[in-house]
């Protein structure tokens, strides 16, 4: 890791895979500007891993894992932190080359490293998805999720999306051999004002972690939830035609309200008010409204079903 | 005779489903060849995570010509028929024979089909194995509908001969077959073209693939136990990581790493966990400290820097996860040196069933029976029943909640860190044993006592609910548990009647609060009003004191009656479930299953110790000469009894007098009974089984000469009655024994 192709920070390291995608012909997308578990809920991913149009999209999406903050002090766990998403429909036969094209240009060196596709079929029972592929490994560490998505909210994906998902946080230390997250520079340590990790997030790791577990109202969290869920099913119930005649199905919107029930129950989780048996029913209804609106988008044009 | 060679090349195959994947591979080939007509010498199947191979020696190059003959109609059948019959055999009227037969004259159709070469069936197999591949999990990949175990990219496919190799043409889903692979996927990715299958083989390896999955695995051994001896240490054997590990790998190369001093107190299962679960690490254990120190990862790839940067970035993932291992059992010590409070009251909130309980209720069951079996197997009632309470509080614990396979193991460190004695502790360890036919048995009588009671528990609770294993579905494990319960028994060599121990646990389940309310809430789901009403009315009415005071009334007085009918009903279903298993263990130590059925027919038969060391006596009997005529004789005077009391409607089973015998034979066969009688009942009063069987085998002799020298049904009365009540003897005697009737041949 002593090569002069080193990245020297983390936000090098996203600029390089943001560079890298672009190259590839990727369009390169803005996070989503809603609170989601991973960046596979950017309807980049989900909605658009459905239908038969051609797709490529890459972008950075902060997630949040309410349960998984630490106060900032666990050097790898974060309640908040960063993926990167590539997504490319159809998936295109070099995609593992492709894959390692992009860990090249972040600094790792297949011929050095030893890189490994580990069998890691991933699955998400909140969407109703679920795929085929690995975890890939470097030097025994998992970096990256590499899936071929099969079904996405109930319906099969025809063609098949290929789905590379890197933790960024977790990549970027070994990149830059740093031990704890905090420690890591997330500017180019010799700029005027060289900012680490820690110094943009462990304030925000401790608020959020007592207000995750402690704090939360739960009351209103479960009242957010019914709302959710109640608007998701009024948009996706709506009728199709506007007022002026035009048909608008609202599948986005609705989709949105889905997004947010599915944040809402991870906050619950993490509070630890839902029990065993309830996570289930919780997970159930969630699947239910993502089914619904993978079903609505399934219709619309971008889906390549416009009526 | 060609050599066929085909390889499919993809992107990586799980490990896991590589073994099987060789041999359907190689079947679906060979048989779908045998039976298009083609012989074969020999095939051999290989794979790596990116390729599966399949040699074929000695193909047949064309599939013999067969010939059919077809009968059709008489000569002067109407023209329809004989049109018919040109129509299905595809001739015409002047390629027919008109031959005699019975009946007239007949046309005959003599059909011909060309063999055909191997080239044209091996690409008709090959298409059909493809497309109907047998892959536990298979997907679609890009924009095409040809389905496998992950995106398939090449298919090299050549019949090999003198004169040289050809290429097989066949096209699937655009993918066109060729005589091309590549090597590995960074040491030498490039393509290059085979002539056979040992072409193939030599110039992979040079292209740093080795194709036998044999060849690596041994290669890894050799190398991983060559390193771990340059430091005096040894590798733990580990055959499930080593298939893993070399089907990950096509080129492997084995690196030693040294585990941290801090990471060192760790318990070595611990150790050896985290580092096959997370990492896929072999364990190198110093035998001079008896711990492990240190690891061996296998790369899949030579570096210039002979690995040090793999090495280094292994060490270092290795650190945080052990950090995080070291930190769990930092806080599980401390809390298992409070005395593991808060874990046992974490249990209550852990559901084990919803009709059975929490964890917590399932522990007080256990700790309770454990407390009744301890002093039955020699052990102290206090410490097998404060071993059943703290034995599954480590499923609290952090390790095991990160690493399952650890629970027992870490309950044992944590009893121990508690101050609990060693017996106490040991059982924490090993109360889930045995888990498996072949795993080892407890034997410290504390720990058996909560094995059984943890078994019994498990056991009793699901037959009590009605939740028996059907066919192949046993999700509950029941049939382990049961063949653990029979292991335990007969390892422990006690008289343990089986429905000793069943009958008060399976009472206390069915009268138990849990499973009451379920059938009330079952019960008030089946009254015919609406859902959400239905369940309000159950939830209300079991949440009313007045229902549990119900319950506990009916539990009590009114239902006693039918409760414990239902109760010994269930007992007796769980002993005769029991008692298949026990056939099926015996069956695998080789005896018969007449001789268990004739043995399990005697009272006395929940005392499994007592039923196998008569099986295994009646058994040993049966093998000799006289074992087998006794049986014989035994069986003759059953029938000849048996018949005689259905025809005189009565039983012959007293008052046979030696003072009626007429001939030598019969006054012997008097003599033998009074001498074998008490002998026999001394000896299985004594359950020595073996003497049991001699002293009846005595009569072997007495009772083969007294059917060849008498009659038994006789003109005369009160000798025929005689004579059937010394029969009656005979079958007593036997009866003490088993239910010959029941033996075979």
């Amino acid at each position: 890791m002593t090569s002069p192709n080193r990245p020297r920070s983390f936000q090098e390291i996203i600029l390089r895979l943001q560079n890298y995608w672009a190259a590839q012909g990727c369009a390169v997308l803005q996070p989503y500007d809603m609170e989601v578990g991973a960046g596979t809920f950017h309807p980049a991913t989900t909605l658009r891993a459905l239908g038969g149009k051609s797709w490529a999209a890459a972008y950075v999406q902060p997630s949040r894992r309410p349960t998984d903050g630490r106060y900032g002090e666990n050097p790898n766990r974060l309640q908040h932190y960063y993926q990167y998403q590539v997504i490319i429909k159809p998936s295109p036969p070099d995609l593992q080359e492709l894959y390692l094209g992009s860990l090249k240009a972040i600094g790792l060196d297949p011929m050095i490293h030893d890189v490994r596709f580990v069998e890691d079929d991933w699955e998400s029972p909140t969407l109703g998805a679920w795929g085929l592929g690995w975890e890939v490994w470097c030097d025994g560490m998992e970096v990256s999720q590499f899936t071929y998505f099969q079904q996405v909210g109930g319906h099969d994906c025809r063609p098949v999306s290929g789905e590379l998902t890197y933790g960024l946080e977790r990549l970027a230390m070994y990149v830059l051999g740093v031990e704890h997250v905090m420690d890591m520079p997330f500017n180019d340590p010799d700029s005027p004002i060289p900012l680490s990790y820690g110094d943009i997030f462990r304030q925000t790791e401790r608020e959020y972690s007592r207000w995750n577990f402690d704090q939360a109202d739960t009351e209103m969290l479960f009242q957010h939830f019914k709302d959710a869920e109640a608007e998701c099913a009024r948009i996706l119930a709506a009728d199709e035609t506007d007022s002026a005649g035009r048909r608008i199905p609202m599948a986005h919107p609705a989709y949105d309200q889905c997004i947010k029930a599915s944040h809402i129950f991870n906050l619950l989780d993490a509070r630890g008010v839902i029990s065993v048996t309830e996570r289930q029913a919780y997970i159930g209804r969630v699947r239910t409204l993502a089914k619904a609106c993978a079903d609505l988008f399934m219709t619309t044009e971008a889906a390549g079903n416009a009526a | 005779m060609p050599d066929l060679l085909i390889e499919l090349f993809s992107e990586e195959i799980p490990a896991r489903m590589q073994a099987r994947a060789r041999e359907d591979l190689k079947k679906l080939m060979t048989d779908g060849l045998v039976e298009a007509g083609l012989t074969y010498g020999s095939a051999g199947a290989f794979s790596t995570p990116r390729r599966l191979t399949l040699t074929i020696e000695g193909l047949s190059a064309n599939s013999p010509t067969t010939r059919e003959e077809r009968k059709g109609p008489r000569t002067d059948a109407p023209d329809a028929a004989l049109e018919g019959f040109l129509r299905s055999t595809g001739l015409s009227k002047d390629q027919l024979e008109a031959r005699d037969d019975k009946k007239g004259q007949v046309w005959f159709a003599t059909l011909t089909k060309p063999g055909r070469a191997a080239a044209e069936i091996v690409a008709e197999v090959l298409d059909r194995t493809i497309r109907d591949f047998p892959w536990a999990k298979s997907m679609r990949w890009g924009a095409g509908n040809l389905r496998w175990v992950r995106p398939l990219h090449s298919i090299l496919c050549i019949l090999t001969d003198e004169a040289g190799a050809n290429v097989v043409p066949l096209e699937i889903e655009g993918i066109a077959t060729g005589n091309t692979t590549r090597g590995h996927r960074f040491m030498a990715p490039d393509a290059f073209t085979v002539s056979g299958f040992d072409d193939y083989a030599a110039k992979l390896r040079r292209a740093r693939v080795m194709l036998d999955p044999a060849e690596r695995e041994a290669a890894i051994r050799q190398e991983a136990e060559s390193l771990a001896f340059a430091r005096g240490w040894e590798i733990v054997p580990d055959d499930g990581l080593m298939a893993e590990v070399a089907g990950l790998v096509e080129w492997p190369v084995p690196l030693m790493g040294v585990i941290e001093d801090r990471f060192l107190d760790l318990p070595p299962e611990v150790l050896q966990t985290s580092m096959k679960e997370h990492q896929k690490f072999f364990s190198a254990r110093n035998p001079k400290t008896g711990r492990i120190e240190g690891f061996v990862t296998i790369a899949n790839i030579d570096t210039p820097d002979d690995g040090a940067t793999i090495l280094a970035g292994n060490q270092r993932v290795l650190a945080a996860r052990l950090s995080d291992a070291a930190f769990f059992y930092e806080n599980d010590l401390r809390e298992a040196k409070a005395g593991m409070d808060h874990w046992a009251e974490g249990l209550k909130s852990v559901t084990f069933h919803n009709k059975l309980g929490s964890q917590a209720d399932r522990i007080a069951r256990i700790a309770a029976l454990a407390r009744e079996i301890a002093p039955l197997v020699g052990a102290d009632p206090n410490q097998a029943e404060e071993a059943a309470r703290i034995a599954k509080l480590d499923l609290r614990s952090a390790m095991v909640g990160e690493f399952p396979e650890l629970q027992g193991t870490m309950g044992r460190y944590y009893a121990l860190a508690a101050g609990k004695p060693e017996a106490v502790a040991d059982a924490a360890r090993d109360h889930y044993s045995p888990l498996g036919p072949s795993d080892e048995v407890p034997t410290a009588p504390v720990s058996v006592a909560v094995a059984l009671a943890d078994k019994i528990d498990t056991l009793t609770g699901f037959w009590a609910i009605d939740e028996k294993p059907t066919g192949s579905k046993d999700p509950f494990a029941l049939r382990r548990a049961a063949l653990g319960v029979i292991r335990l028994v007969l390892q422990s060599e006690k008289s343990l009647p089986v429905s000793d121990m069943t009958l008060k646990p399976i009472i206390d389940h069915v009268v138990s609060k849990s499973v009451r309310e379920n059938e009330f809430l079952s019960y008030a789901k089946s009254i015919p009003v609406p859902d959400d009403l239905k369940l309000k009315i159950a939830k209300f009415s079991l949440e009313a004191e007045s229902l549990s005071k119900a319950l506990d009334q009916l539990a009590s007085d009114r239902d006693e009656g039918i409760l414990s009918d239902r109760a010994i009903k269930i007992s007796m279903d769980l002993l005769s479930f029991l008692h298949d298993r026990l056939k099926v263990y015996l069956r695998d130590q080789g005896i018969r299953h007449d001789i268990i059925d004739a043995v399990l027919a005697q009272p006395g038969n929940d005392d499994l110790v007592l039923v196998v060391s008569r099986a295994t006596a009646l058994n040993d009997m049966l093998k000799t000469e006289d074992g087998k005529n006794l049986t014989q004789g035994l069986k003759r005077a059953g029938n000849i009894l048996g018949q005689a009391e259905e025809k005189d409607g009565v039983e012959y089973s007293f008052g046979a007098d030696v003072k009626f015998a007429e001939t030598d034979e019969e006054r012997a066969l008097f003599a033998a009974l009074d001498t074998a009688e008490p002998a026999i009942r001394q000896a299985v009063a004594a359950e020595d089984f073996p003497a049991a069987m001699s002293a009846i085998a005595a009569l072997r002799g007495p009772i083969d000469a007294f059917f060849e020298a008498v009659q038994v049904n006789t003109d005369s009365q009160v000798l025929r009655r005689n004579r059937l009540n010394l029969l009656s003897r005979i079958r007593e005697a036997g009866r003490q024994i088993a239910d010959f009737t029941r033996i075979e041949g």
